[in-house]
Protein backbone atom coordinates (compact mmCIF):
# COMPACT_ATOMS: atom_id res chain seq x y z
CA UNK A 1 0.00 0.00 0.00
CA UNK A 2 1.37 3.35 -1.06
CA UNK A 3 0.57 6.75 0.40
CA UNK A 4 -0.45 5.94 3.95
CA UNK A 5 -2.23 8.82 5.51
CA UNK A 6 -3.26 9.75 9.02
CA UNK A 7 -6.95 9.64 9.93
CA UNK A 8 -6.98 13.43 10.29
CA UNK A 9 -5.77 13.85 6.75
CA UNK A 10 -8.51 11.50 5.52
CA UNK A 11 -11.19 13.49 7.33
CA UNK A 12 -9.91 16.74 5.88
CA UNK A 13 -9.92 15.27 2.38
CA UNK A 14 -13.45 13.97 2.87
CA UNK A 15 -14.73 17.32 4.06
CA UNK A 16 -12.96 19.09 1.19
CA UNK A 17 -14.51 16.57 -1.23
CA UNK A 18 -17.97 17.22 0.16
CA UNK A 19 -17.58 20.98 -0.07
CA UNK A 20 -16.30 20.65 -3.64
CA UNK A 21 -19.25 18.44 -4.56
CA UNK A 22 -21.79 20.88 -3.12
CA UNK A 23 -20.14 23.81 -4.86
CA UNK A 24 -20.19 21.98 -8.19
CA UNK A 25 -23.86 21.06 -7.76
CA UNK A 26 -24.71 24.68 -6.97
CA UNK A 27 -22.80 25.86 -10.05
CA UNK A 28 -24.57 23.27 -12.20
CA UNK A 29 -28.10 23.85 -10.92
CA UNK A 30 -28.16 27.62 -10.54
CA UNK A 31 -28.38 28.56 -14.26
CA UNK A 32 -31.53 26.45 -14.56
CA UNK A 33 -32.98 27.74 -11.31
CA UNK A 34 -32.15 31.41 -11.94
CA UNK A 35 -33.66 31.53 -15.43
CA UNK A 36 -36.95 30.11 -14.21
CA UNK A 37 -36.97 32.38 -11.14
CA UNK A 38 -36.29 35.39 -13.37
CA UNK A 39 -39.16 34.32 -15.61
CA UNK A 40 -41.43 34.17 -12.55
CA UNK A 41 -40.12 37.50 -11.29
CA UNK A 42 -40.75 39.25 -14.64
CA UNK A 43 -44.27 37.85 -14.79
CA UNK A 44 -45.18 39.18 -11.31
CA UNK A 45 -43.86 42.74 -11.73
CA UNK A 46 -45.48 45.80 -13.25
CA UNK A 47 -44.04 47.36 -16.39
CA UNK A 48 -42.18 50.11 -14.55
CA UNK A 49 -40.23 47.63 -12.42
CA UNK A 50 -39.56 45.40 -15.42
CA UNK A 51 -37.98 48.30 -17.31
CA UNK A 52 -35.95 49.50 -14.35
CA UNK A 53 -32.17 49.48 -14.41
CA UNK A 54 -30.61 48.21 -12.21
CA UNK A 55 -33.26 45.48 -12.39
CA UNK A 56 -35.76 44.90 -9.63
CA UNK A 57 -35.31 41.29 -8.55
CA UNK A 58 -38.08 40.68 -6.02
CA UNK A 59 -41.56 41.80 -7.16
CA UNK A 60 -42.79 44.30 -4.60
CA UNK A 61 -45.70 44.03 -4.36
CA UNK A 62 -46.26 41.03 -6.68
CA UNK A 63 -49.08 41.55 -9.13
CA UNK A 64 -51.14 39.15 -11.24
CA UNK A 65 -52.06 41.87 -13.74
CA UNK A 66 -49.82 40.36 -16.43
CA UNK A 67 -51.63 37.03 -16.24
CA UNK A 68 -55.01 38.75 -16.34
CA UNK A 69 -53.88 40.70 -19.38
CA UNK A 70 -52.64 37.58 -21.18
CA UNK A 71 -55.96 35.83 -20.85
CA UNK A 72 -58.16 38.90 -21.31
CA UNK A 73 -56.45 40.55 -24.28
CA UNK A 74 -54.69 37.73 -26.06
CA UNK A 75 -57.36 35.05 -25.93
CA UNK A 76 -54.97 32.56 -24.39
CA UNK A 77 -57.86 30.44 -23.24
CA UNK A 78 -58.73 29.41 -26.79
CA UNK A 79 -55.06 28.82 -27.63
CA UNK A 80 -54.78 26.63 -24.54
CA UNK A 81 -57.77 24.64 -25.74
CA UNK A 82 -56.13 24.29 -29.18
CA UNK A 83 -52.92 23.03 -27.61
CA UNK A 84 -54.80 20.57 -25.41
CA UNK A 85 -56.78 19.21 -28.37
CA UNK A 86 -53.73 18.86 -30.61
CA UNK A 87 -51.40 17.31 -28.04
CA UNK A 88 -53.97 14.91 -26.62
CA UNK A 89 -55.18 13.78 -30.06
CA UNK A 90 -51.65 13.33 -31.38
CA UNK A 91 -50.63 11.40 -28.27
CA UNK A 92 -53.74 9.22 -28.25
CA UNK A 93 -53.47 8.37 -31.95
CA UNK A 94 -49.76 7.63 -31.56
CA UNK A 95 -50.47 5.25 -28.68
CA UNK A 96 -53.23 3.54 -30.66
CA UNK A 97 -50.93 2.74 -33.57
CA UNK A 98 -47.55 2.85 -31.83
CA UNK A 99 -48.07 0.41 -28.96
CA UNK A 100 -49.04 -2.51 -31.21
CA UNK A 101 -46.29 -1.53 -33.63
CA UNK A 102 -43.71 -1.55 -30.85
CA UNK A 103 -44.92 -5.00 -29.87
CA UNK A 104 -44.80 -6.33 -33.41
CA UNK A 105 -41.32 -4.96 -34.02
CA UNK A 106 -39.99 -6.23 -30.68
CA UNK A 107 -41.46 -9.70 -31.28
CA UNK A 108 -40.29 -10.07 -34.85
CA UNK A 109 -36.87 -8.64 -33.90
CA UNK A 110 -36.99 -6.37 -36.91
CA UNK A 111 -33.74 -4.46 -36.81
CA UNK A 112 -34.59 -2.65 -40.03
CA UNK A 113 -37.45 -0.90 -38.23
CA UNK A 114 -34.87 0.67 -35.95
CA UNK A 115 -33.18 2.07 -39.03
CA UNK A 116 -36.46 3.69 -40.08
CA UNK A 117 -36.71 5.35 -36.70
CA UNK A 118 -33.15 6.57 -37.00
CA UNK A 119 -34.09 8.21 -40.29
CA UNK A 120 -37.15 9.76 -38.67
CA UNK A 121 -34.92 10.96 -35.87
CA UNK A 122 -32.42 12.74 -38.09
CA UNK A 123 -34.90 14.31 -40.52
CA UNK A 124 -35.47 17.99 -39.77
CA UNK A 125 -39.10 18.80 -38.95
CA UNK A 126 -39.19 21.43 -41.68
CA UNK A 127 -38.67 18.85 -44.40
CA UNK A 128 -42.00 17.22 -43.59
CA UNK A 129 -43.65 20.59 -43.44
CA UNK A 130 -43.05 21.78 -46.97
CA UNK A 131 -44.88 18.93 -48.73
CA UNK A 132 -47.51 18.60 -45.99
CA UNK A 133 -48.22 22.32 -46.12
CA UNK A 134 -48.87 22.09 -49.87
CA UNK A 135 -50.99 18.97 -49.37
CA UNK A 136 -53.15 20.56 -46.68
CA UNK A 137 -53.51 23.70 -48.72
CA UNK A 138 -54.64 21.66 -51.69
CA UNK A 139 -57.20 19.72 -49.64
CA UNK A 140 -58.28 22.97 -47.98
CA UNK A 141 -57.51 21.98 -44.39
CA UNK A 142 -55.34 25.00 -43.56
CA UNK A 143 -57.03 26.94 -40.80
CA UNK A 144 -58.37 23.87 -38.99
CA UNK A 145 -56.72 21.85 -36.24
CA UNK A 146 -56.58 18.66 -38.33
CA UNK A 147 -53.26 19.45 -40.10
CA UNK A 148 -51.68 20.15 -36.73
CA UNK A 149 -52.82 16.85 -35.27
CA UNK A 150 -51.61 14.97 -38.34
CA UNK A 151 -48.18 16.62 -38.44
CA UNK A 152 -47.71 16.17 -34.71
CA UNK A 153 -47.86 12.43 -35.43
CA UNK A 154 -44.44 12.94 -37.00
CA UNK A 155 -43.20 13.61 -33.46
CA UNK A 156 -45.36 11.34 -31.35
CA UNK A 157 -45.40 8.09 -33.37
CA UNK A 158 -41.60 7.54 -33.41
CA UNK A 159 -41.39 8.33 -29.68
CA UNK A 160 -44.14 5.85 -28.78
CA UNK A 161 -42.84 3.11 -31.09
CA UNK A 162 -39.29 3.54 -29.86
CA UNK A 163 -40.13 3.53 -26.16
CA UNK A 164 -42.48 0.56 -26.59
CA UNK A 165 -39.94 -1.54 -28.52
CA UNK A 166 -37.61 -1.11 -25.56
CA UNK A 167 -40.24 -2.09 -23.01
CA UNK A 168 -41.61 -5.08 -24.91
CA UNK A 169 -38.10 -6.37 -25.52
CA UNK A 170 -37.56 -6.20 -21.77
CA UNK A 171 -40.58 -8.38 -20.99
CA UNK A 172 -39.86 -12.06 -20.35
CA UNK A 173 -42.33 -13.38 -22.97
CA UNK A 174 -43.08 -16.65 -21.15
CA UNK A 175 -46.49 -15.50 -19.99
CA UNK A 176 -47.55 -14.74 -23.56
CA UNK A 177 -46.27 -18.11 -24.72
CA UNK A 178 -48.31 -19.77 -21.97
CA UNK A 179 -51.36 -17.86 -23.19
CA UNK A 180 -50.69 -19.00 -26.78
CA UNK A 181 -50.40 -22.60 -25.63
CA UNK A 182 -53.76 -22.20 -23.92
CA UNK A 183 -55.25 -21.25 -27.28
CA UNK A 184 -55.15 -17.47 -27.20
CA UNK A 185 -54.63 -15.64 -30.48
CA UNK A 186 -51.48 -13.51 -30.74
CA UNK A 187 -53.74 -10.47 -30.62
CA UNK A 188 -55.23 -11.71 -27.34
CA UNK A 189 -51.78 -12.50 -25.96
CA UNK A 190 -50.82 -8.94 -26.76
CA UNK A 191 -54.02 -7.32 -25.54
CA UNK A 192 -54.54 -9.24 -22.30
CA UNK A 193 -51.03 -10.36 -21.33
CA UNK A 194 -48.27 -8.20 -22.77
CA UNK A 195 -50.06 -4.84 -22.78
CA UNK A 196 -51.03 -4.85 -19.09
CA UNK A 197 -47.45 -5.79 -18.23
CA UNK A 198 -46.13 -2.94 -20.33
CA UNK A 199 -48.32 -0.34 -18.64
CA UNK A 200 -45.31 1.47 -17.12
CA UNK A 201 -43.84 1.71 -20.62
CA UNK A 202 -47.10 3.06 -22.00
CA UNK A 203 -47.09 5.73 -19.29
CA UNK A 204 -43.55 6.75 -20.23
CA UNK A 205 -44.42 6.87 -23.94
CA UNK A 206 -47.55 8.89 -23.22
CA UNK A 207 -45.79 11.49 -21.07
CA UNK A 208 -42.90 11.99 -23.49
CA UNK A 209 -45.02 12.22 -26.59
CA UNK A 210 -47.38 14.64 -24.86
CA UNK A 211 -44.51 16.88 -23.75
CA UNK A 212 -42.77 16.97 -27.12
CA UNK A 213 -46.04 17.61 -28.91
CA UNK A 214 -46.98 20.36 -26.44
CA UNK A 215 -43.58 22.02 -26.86
CA UNK A 216 -43.58 21.89 -30.64
CA UNK A 217 -43.40 25.25 -32.30
CA UNK A 218 -42.37 24.87 -35.90
CA UNK A 219 -45.43 22.95 -37.14
CA UNK A 220 -47.76 25.43 -35.52
CA UNK A 221 -45.95 28.47 -36.86
CA UNK A 222 -46.43 27.25 -40.43
CA UNK A 223 -49.78 25.48 -40.28
CA UNK A 224 -51.83 27.38 -37.72
CA UNK A 225 -54.18 30.14 -38.74
CA UNK A 226 -55.29 32.99 -36.51
CA UNK A 227 -57.86 30.88 -34.74
CA UNK A 228 -55.89 27.67 -34.54
CA UNK A 229 -52.67 28.80 -32.91
CA UNK A 230 -51.20 26.50 -30.34
CA UNK A 231 -49.72 28.01 -27.18
CA UNK A 232 -46.06 28.16 -28.30
CA UNK A 233 -47.12 30.02 -31.46
CA UNK A 234 -49.37 32.33 -29.47
CA UNK A 235 -46.63 33.25 -27.03
CA UNK A 236 -44.25 33.97 -29.92
CA UNK A 237 -46.86 36.29 -31.38
CA UNK A 238 -47.06 38.23 -28.12
CA UNK A 239 -43.42 39.11 -28.78
CA UNK A 240 -43.78 40.11 -32.40
CA UNK A 241 -46.92 42.19 -32.27
CA UNK A 242 -46.87 44.02 -28.98
CA UNK A 243 -43.45 45.63 -28.88
CA UNK A 244 -41.45 45.11 -25.74
CA UNK A 245 -43.88 44.40 -22.96
CA UNK A 246 -41.99 42.09 -20.71
CA UNK A 247 -44.50 41.37 -17.95
CA UNK A 248 -47.23 39.87 -20.14
CA UNK A 249 -44.60 38.13 -22.29
CA UNK A 250 -43.06 36.39 -19.27
CA UNK A 251 -46.50 35.54 -17.92
CA UNK A 252 -47.49 34.03 -21.26
CA UNK A 253 -44.25 32.06 -21.44
CA UNK A 254 -44.82 30.69 -17.97
CA UNK A 255 -48.41 29.71 -18.79
CA UNK A 256 -47.16 27.76 -21.81
CA UNK A 257 -44.42 25.88 -20.04
CA UNK A 258 -46.03 25.42 -16.59
CA UNK A 259 -47.89 22.18 -17.46
CA UNK A 260 -44.68 20.64 -18.76
CA UNK A 261 -42.63 21.71 -15.75
CA UNK A 262 -45.34 20.32 -13.46
CA UNK A 263 -45.27 17.01 -15.32
CA UNK A 264 -41.48 16.93 -14.99
CA UNK A 265 -41.74 17.45 -11.24
CA UNK A 266 -44.39 14.77 -10.78
CA UNK A 267 -43.18 12.20 -13.30
CA UNK A 268 -39.42 12.63 -13.05
CA UNK A 269 -38.70 8.91 -12.85
CA UNK A 270 -40.78 7.98 -15.89
CA UNK A 271 -39.36 10.82 -17.97
CA UNK A 272 -35.78 9.92 -17.17
CA UNK A 273 -36.45 6.25 -17.89
CA UNK A 274 -37.92 7.16 -21.27
CA UNK A 275 -35.23 9.62 -22.29
CA UNK A 276 -32.38 7.31 -21.41
CA UNK A 277 -33.75 4.47 -23.53
CA UNK A 278 -32.90 6.40 -26.61
CA UNK A 279 -32.66 10.13 -26.24
CA UNK A 280 -35.91 10.59 -28.10
CA UNK A 281 -36.80 14.08 -29.10
CA UNK A 282 -39.12 15.19 -31.82
CA UNK A 283 -39.11 17.94 -34.42
CA UNK B 1 -59.43 -2.48 -34.90
CA UNK B 2 -59.60 -5.28 -32.39
CA UNK B 3 -61.65 -7.54 -34.62
CA UNK B 4 -60.02 -6.48 -37.84
CA UNK B 5 -56.58 -7.55 -36.71
CA UNK B 6 -57.38 -10.56 -34.60
CA UNK B 7 -59.73 -12.34 -37.02
CA UNK B 8 -57.22 -13.22 -39.75
CA UNK B 9 -54.47 -13.84 -37.25
CA UNK B 10 -56.56 -16.05 -35.00
CA UNK B 11 -56.86 -18.91 -37.46
CA UNK B 12 -53.13 -19.33 -37.82
CA UNK B 13 -51.95 -18.52 -34.35
CA UNK B 14 -53.50 -21.39 -32.46
CA UNK B 15 -51.43 -24.28 -33.75
CA UNK B 16 -47.78 -23.72 -33.13
CA UNK B 17 -47.18 -21.29 -30.33
CA UNK B 18 -43.72 -20.06 -29.53
CA UNK B 19 -41.86 -20.25 -32.80
CA UNK B 20 -41.82 -18.77 -36.27
CA UNK B 21 -44.19 -15.99 -35.44
CA UNK B 22 -41.85 -13.31 -36.66
CA UNK B 23 -43.72 -12.63 -39.86
CA UNK B 24 -47.16 -12.70 -38.31
CA UNK B 25 -46.21 -10.09 -35.74
CA UNK B 26 -45.71 -7.63 -38.57
CA UNK B 27 -49.49 -7.20 -38.69
CA UNK B 28 -49.24 -5.25 -35.47
CA UNK B 29 -47.22 -2.60 -37.25
CA UNK B 30 -49.67 -2.08 -40.13
CA UNK B 31 -51.63 0.87 -38.64
CA UNK B 32 -48.39 2.60 -37.66
CA UNK B 33 -47.03 1.80 -41.11
CA UNK B 34 -49.97 3.59 -42.74
CA UNK B 35 -49.34 6.65 -40.59
CA UNK B 36 -45.63 6.58 -41.36
CA UNK B 37 -46.30 6.34 -45.09
CA UNK B 38 -48.72 9.25 -44.95
CA UNK B 39 -46.77 11.71 -42.84
CA UNK B 40 -43.19 10.64 -43.53
CA UNK B 41 -42.69 8.59 -46.69
CA UNK B 42 -45.10 10.57 -48.83
CA UNK B 43 -43.54 13.92 -47.83
CA UNK B 44 -40.13 12.52 -48.71
CA UNK B 45 -41.18 11.40 -52.17
CA UNK B 46 -43.02 14.66 -52.78
CA UNK B 47 -39.93 16.60 -51.68
CA UNK B 48 -37.78 14.75 -54.21
CA UNK B 49 -40.42 15.47 -56.86
CA UNK B 50 -40.55 19.19 -56.03
CA UNK B 51 -36.79 19.51 -55.89
CA UNK B 52 -36.55 18.91 -59.63
CA UNK B 53 -39.23 21.47 -60.39
CA UNK B 54 -39.38 25.21 -60.47
CA UNK B 55 -42.16 25.45 -57.94
CA UNK B 56 -43.39 28.73 -56.45
CA UNK B 57 -46.54 29.00 -54.39
CA UNK B 58 -49.04 30.97 -56.45
CA UNK B 59 -46.59 31.11 -59.33
CA UNK B 60 -44.77 29.00 -61.86
CA UNK B 61 -44.61 25.25 -61.70
CA UNK B 62 -42.43 23.62 -64.30
CA UNK B 63 -39.83 20.91 -64.79
CA UNK B 64 -36.41 22.19 -63.84
CA UNK B 65 -34.20 19.14 -63.89
CA UNK B 66 -31.23 19.60 -61.64
CA UNK B 67 -31.32 23.39 -61.87
CA UNK B 68 -32.20 23.79 -58.19
CA UNK B 69 -29.25 21.64 -57.17
CA UNK B 70 -26.95 23.47 -59.59
CA UNK B 71 -28.09 26.72 -58.04
CA UNK B 72 -27.01 25.43 -54.59
CA UNK B 73 -23.47 25.13 -55.91
CA UNK B 74 -23.17 28.83 -56.68
CA UNK B 75 -25.44 30.14 -53.93
CA UNK B 76 -23.06 31.83 -51.54
CA UNK B 77 -25.76 32.40 -48.95
CA UNK B 78 -26.45 28.66 -48.78
CA UNK B 79 -22.76 27.76 -48.55
CA UNK B 80 -22.14 30.26 -45.78
CA UNK B 81 -25.13 28.84 -43.91
CA UNK B 82 -23.52 25.39 -44.04
CA UNK B 83 -20.30 26.69 -42.49
CA UNK B 84 -22.31 28.57 -39.88
CA UNK B 85 -24.30 25.45 -39.06
CA UNK B 86 -21.10 23.44 -38.63
CA UNK B 87 -19.61 26.15 -36.39
CA UNK B 88 -22.78 26.29 -34.28
CA UNK B 89 -22.92 22.50 -34.12
CA UNK B 90 -19.30 22.00 -33.07
CA UNK B 91 -19.72 24.40 -30.16
CA UNK B 92 -23.17 23.11 -29.17
CA UNK B 93 -21.87 19.56 -29.05
CA UNK B 94 -18.61 20.22 -27.23
CA UNK B 95 -19.93 22.39 -24.42
CA UNK B 96 -22.92 20.22 -23.38
CA UNK B 97 -20.91 17.00 -23.64
CA UNK B 98 -18.08 18.26 -21.41
CA UNK B 99 -20.44 19.85 -18.90
CA UNK B 100 -22.81 16.88 -19.08
CA UNK B 101 -20.05 14.44 -18.15
CA UNK B 102 -19.05 16.65 -15.22
CA UNK B 103 -22.67 16.91 -14.12
CA UNK B 104 -23.16 13.16 -14.38
CA UNK B 105 -20.12 12.54 -12.17
CA UNK B 106 -21.60 14.91 -9.56
CA UNK B 107 -25.10 13.47 -9.70
CA UNK B 108 -23.76 9.94 -9.57
CA UNK B 109 -22.57 10.58 -6.02
CA UNK B 110 -25.06 10.41 -3.23
CA UNK B 111 -25.84 13.57 -1.30
CA UNK B 112 -28.86 14.96 0.52
CA UNK B 113 -31.11 16.90 -1.85
CA UNK B 114 -29.90 15.03 -4.92
CA UNK B 115 -33.43 14.26 -6.16
CA UNK B 116 -34.63 17.85 -6.20
CA UNK B 117 -31.31 19.15 -7.55
CA UNK B 118 -31.54 16.69 -10.45
CA UNK B 119 -35.15 17.66 -11.15
CA UNK B 120 -34.24 21.34 -11.36
CA UNK B 121 -31.24 20.48 -13.51
CA UNK B 122 -33.31 18.67 -16.16
CA UNK B 123 -36.05 21.33 -16.31
CA UNK B 124 -34.42 23.40 -19.08
CA UNK B 125 -34.59 20.35 -21.34
CA UNK B 126 -38.28 19.73 -20.70
CA UNK B 127 -39.47 23.35 -20.75
CA UNK B 128 -41.12 24.66 -23.91
CA UNK B 129 -38.20 25.92 -26.07
CA UNK B 130 -40.09 28.97 -27.33
CA UNK B 131 -40.99 30.04 -23.80
CA UNK B 132 -37.45 29.84 -22.46
CA UNK B 133 -36.09 31.41 -25.64
CA UNK B 134 -38.29 34.45 -24.97
CA UNK B 135 -36.99 34.74 -21.42
CA UNK B 136 -33.41 34.58 -22.74
CA UNK B 137 -34.30 37.26 -25.30
CA UNK B 138 -35.35 39.55 -22.47
CA UNK B 139 -32.20 38.74 -20.53
CA UNK B 140 -30.02 39.56 -23.57
CA UNK B 141 -31.43 43.09 -23.92
CA UNK B 142 -28.31 45.27 -24.21
CA UNK B 143 -29.59 48.15 -22.04
CA UNK B 144 -32.19 46.66 -19.72
CA UNK B 145 -31.23 42.99 -19.69
CA UNK B 146 -30.35 41.33 -16.44
CA UNK B 147 -27.25 39.62 -17.91
CA UNK B 148 -25.47 42.89 -18.68
CA UNK B 149 -26.39 44.12 -15.21
CA UNK B 150 -24.75 41.01 -13.74
CA UNK B 151 -21.67 41.42 -15.94
CA UNK B 152 -21.14 45.08 -15.06
CA UNK B 153 -21.81 44.49 -11.37
CA UNK B 154 -18.83 42.13 -11.21
CA UNK B 155 -16.70 44.59 -13.17
CA UNK B 156 -16.87 42.99 -16.63
CA UNK B 157 -17.74 44.95 -19.76
CA UNK B 158 -21.34 44.54 -21.01
CA UNK B 159 -21.88 42.34 -24.09
CA UNK B 160 -24.06 42.91 -27.11
CA UNK B 161 -25.12 39.26 -26.99
CA UNK B 162 -27.34 38.48 -29.98
CA UNK B 163 -27.18 42.02 -31.34
CA UNK B 164 -23.62 41.62 -32.58
CA UNK B 165 -22.58 39.47 -35.53
CA UNK B 166 -19.50 38.24 -33.69
CA UNK B 167 -21.19 37.15 -30.47
CA UNK B 168 -24.55 35.95 -31.72
CA UNK B 169 -23.56 32.33 -32.37
CA UNK B 170 -21.63 31.81 -29.10
CA UNK B 171 -24.61 33.36 -27.31
CA UNK B 172 -27.06 30.99 -29.00
CA UNK B 173 -24.70 28.13 -28.14
CA UNK B 174 -24.93 29.21 -24.52
CA UNK B 175 -28.72 28.84 -24.62
CA UNK B 176 -28.42 25.51 -26.41
CA UNK B 177 -25.93 24.34 -23.77
CA UNK B 178 -28.19 25.48 -20.96
CA UNK B 179 -31.02 23.53 -22.54
CA UNK B 180 -29.36 20.28 -23.58
CA UNK B 181 -26.57 19.58 -21.08
CA UNK B 182 -29.20 17.69 -19.00
CA UNK B 183 -29.78 15.15 -21.78
CA UNK B 184 -26.05 14.37 -21.97
CA UNK B 185 -25.99 14.16 -18.17
CA UNK B 186 -28.87 11.66 -18.10
CA UNK B 187 -27.30 9.42 -20.73
CA UNK B 188 -23.87 9.43 -19.07
CA UNK B 189 -25.47 8.99 -15.64
CA UNK B 190 -27.14 5.84 -16.98
CA UNK B 191 -23.69 4.65 -18.00
CA UNK B 192 -22.14 5.42 -14.63
CA UNK B 193 -24.91 3.49 -12.86
CA UNK B 194 -23.92 0.34 -14.76
CA UNK B 195 -20.20 0.49 -13.92
CA UNK B 196 -18.57 -2.24 -11.80
CA UNK B 197 -17.05 -1.20 -8.47
CA UNK B 198 -14.02 -3.55 -8.43
CA UNK B 199 -11.61 -1.40 -10.48
CA UNK B 200 -12.20 1.49 -8.09
CA UNK B 201 -11.48 -0.60 -5.03
CA UNK B 202 -8.21 -1.78 -6.58
CA UNK B 203 -7.29 1.78 -7.57
CA UNK B 204 -7.95 3.14 -4.10
CA UNK B 205 -5.70 0.43 -2.68
CA UNK B 206 -3.04 1.54 -5.14
CA UNK B 207 -3.39 5.10 -3.89
CA UNK B 208 -4.92 6.61 -7.03
CA UNK B 209 -6.45 10.04 -6.64
CA UNK B 210 -9.87 11.15 -7.84
CA UNK B 211 -8.73 12.60 -11.15
CA UNK B 212 -6.61 9.53 -11.98
CA UNK B 213 -9.57 7.25 -11.30
CA UNK B 214 -11.83 9.40 -13.46
CA UNK B 215 -9.31 9.61 -16.29
CA UNK B 216 -8.20 5.97 -16.38
CA UNK B 217 -11.25 4.05 -15.14
CA UNK B 218 -14.49 6.02 -15.34
CA UNK B 219 -13.97 7.74 -18.67
CA UNK B 220 -12.94 4.63 -20.67
CA UNK B 221 -15.76 2.56 -19.18
CA UNK B 222 -18.43 5.17 -19.76
CA UNK B 223 -17.12 6.18 -23.20
CA UNK B 224 -19.77 4.28 -25.23
CA UNK B 225 -22.45 6.30 -23.47
CA UNK B 226 -20.58 9.51 -24.14
CA UNK B 227 -20.49 8.64 -27.84
CA UNK B 228 -24.24 8.05 -27.84
CA UNK B 229 -24.74 11.46 -26.24
CA UNK B 230 -22.38 12.93 -28.82
CA UNK B 231 -24.35 11.49 -31.73
CA UNK B 232 -27.72 12.62 -30.38
CA UNK B 233 -26.39 16.07 -29.58
CA UNK B 234 -24.85 16.45 -33.05
CA UNK B 235 -28.12 15.55 -34.77
CA UNK B 236 -30.11 17.95 -32.60
CA UNK B 237 -27.63 20.80 -32.97
CA UNK B 238 -27.61 20.45 -36.77
CA UNK B 239 -31.42 20.62 -36.72
CA UNK B 240 -31.68 23.42 -34.12
CA UNK B 241 -34.45 25.82 -35.02
CA UNK B 242 -36.75 27.10 -32.27
CA UNK B 243 -34.23 29.00 -30.15
CA UNK B 244 -32.40 30.53 -33.12
CA UNK B 245 -35.65 31.52 -34.82
CA UNK B 246 -37.08 33.14 -31.69
CA UNK B 247 -33.97 34.73 -30.21
CA UNK B 248 -32.10 36.06 -33.24
CA UNK B 249 -34.30 35.18 -36.22
CA UNK B 250 -31.09 34.42 -38.12
CA UNK B 251 -29.74 37.91 -37.53
CA UNK B 252 -28.22 40.38 -37.07
CA UNK B 253 -28.14 40.54 -40.86
CA UNK B 254 -27.64 36.88 -41.60
CA UNK B 255 -25.00 36.27 -38.91
CA UNK B 256 -26.87 33.36 -37.34
CA UNK B 257 -28.68 32.07 -40.42
CA UNK B 258 -28.14 28.31 -40.22
CA UNK B 259 -29.32 25.91 -42.94
CA UNK B 260 -32.58 25.31 -41.10
CA UNK B 261 -33.30 29.05 -40.88
CA UNK B 262 -32.49 29.56 -44.55
CA UNK B 263 -34.74 26.63 -45.35
CA UNK B 264 -37.61 28.20 -43.45
CA UNK B 265 -37.16 31.55 -45.16
CA UNK B 266 -36.88 29.99 -48.62
CA UNK B 267 -40.04 27.94 -48.17
CA UNK B 268 -42.31 30.16 -46.11
CA UNK B 269 -41.12 33.69 -46.78
CA UNK B 270 -40.03 33.44 -50.41
CA UNK B 271 -42.40 30.54 -51.21
CA UNK B 272 -39.74 28.98 -53.42
CA UNK B 273 -40.75 25.37 -52.74
CA UNK B 274 -38.58 23.81 -55.44
CA UNK B 275 -35.38 25.37 -54.20
CA UNK B 276 -36.36 24.72 -50.56
CA UNK B 277 -36.87 21.05 -51.41
CA UNK B 278 -33.39 20.86 -52.91
CA UNK B 279 -32.03 22.40 -49.69
CA UNK B 280 -33.94 19.77 -47.70
CA UNK B 281 -32.38 16.94 -49.69
CA UNK B 282 -28.83 18.26 -49.33
CA UNK B 283 -29.39 19.13 -45.65
CA UNK B 284 -30.67 15.63 -44.95
CA UNK B 285 -27.71 14.03 -46.73
CA UNK B 286 -25.36 16.21 -44.69
CA UNK B 287 -26.95 15.14 -41.39
CA UNK B 288 -27.00 11.52 -42.54
CA UNK B 289 -23.31 11.61 -43.51
CA UNK B 290 -22.23 13.16 -40.22
CA UNK B 291 -24.39 10.70 -38.26
CA UNK B 292 -22.96 7.70 -40.09
CA UNK B 293 -19.40 8.88 -39.52
CA UNK B 294 -20.11 9.24 -35.80
CA UNK B 295 -21.89 5.88 -35.66
CA UNK B 296 -18.78 4.21 -37.03
CA UNK B 297 -16.96 5.56 -34.00
CA UNK B 298 -19.62 4.06 -31.77
CA UNK B 299 -18.94 0.47 -30.88
CA UNK B 300 -21.10 -1.06 -28.26
CA UNK B 301 -24.40 0.51 -27.40
CA UNK B 302 -27.51 -0.08 -29.48
CA UNK B 303 -29.26 3.09 -28.56
CA UNK B 304 -30.73 5.75 -30.85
Amino acid sequence: MRGRRTSGEYRLRRVAGRVGLYLSVIVLVSPALLVFLWMLSLSLKNEVDNMAFPPVFIPNPPTLDNYVQVFAQNDFLSYTINSVIVSFSATFLALAVGVPAGYGIAKSRATKAALLILIARITPGLSYLIPLFLLFQWIGLIGTLTPLVITHLVITVPIVVWVMIGFFEGLPGELEEAALVDGATIWQAFRYVAMPLARPGITVAMILSFIFSWNNFIFGVVLAGRETRTLPVAVYNVLTFEQVSWGPLAAAALVVTAPVLLLTLLMQKEIIAGLTTGGVKGG
Amino acid sequence: MDGAISAPLARRAVRRPGQNYARRYWAFAIPAGIVVITVMVFPWLFTLFMSVHDWHIGGTRSWAGLANYAHLLDDERFQTSILRTLYFTALSVAAPVVLGIAAAVCFHRNFPGRGIARTIFIMPMMATPVAVALVWTMMFHPQLGVLNYLLTSVGLPPSEWVYNAGTVIPTLVMVETWQWTPLVMLIVLGGLASLPTDPYEAAILDGANGWQMFRHITLPLVWPFVVVALVIRTIDALKAFDTIFVISGGGPGSASETINLLLYLTAFNYYDMGYASAIVVVFFLLILAITLVLLRVRQREKWL
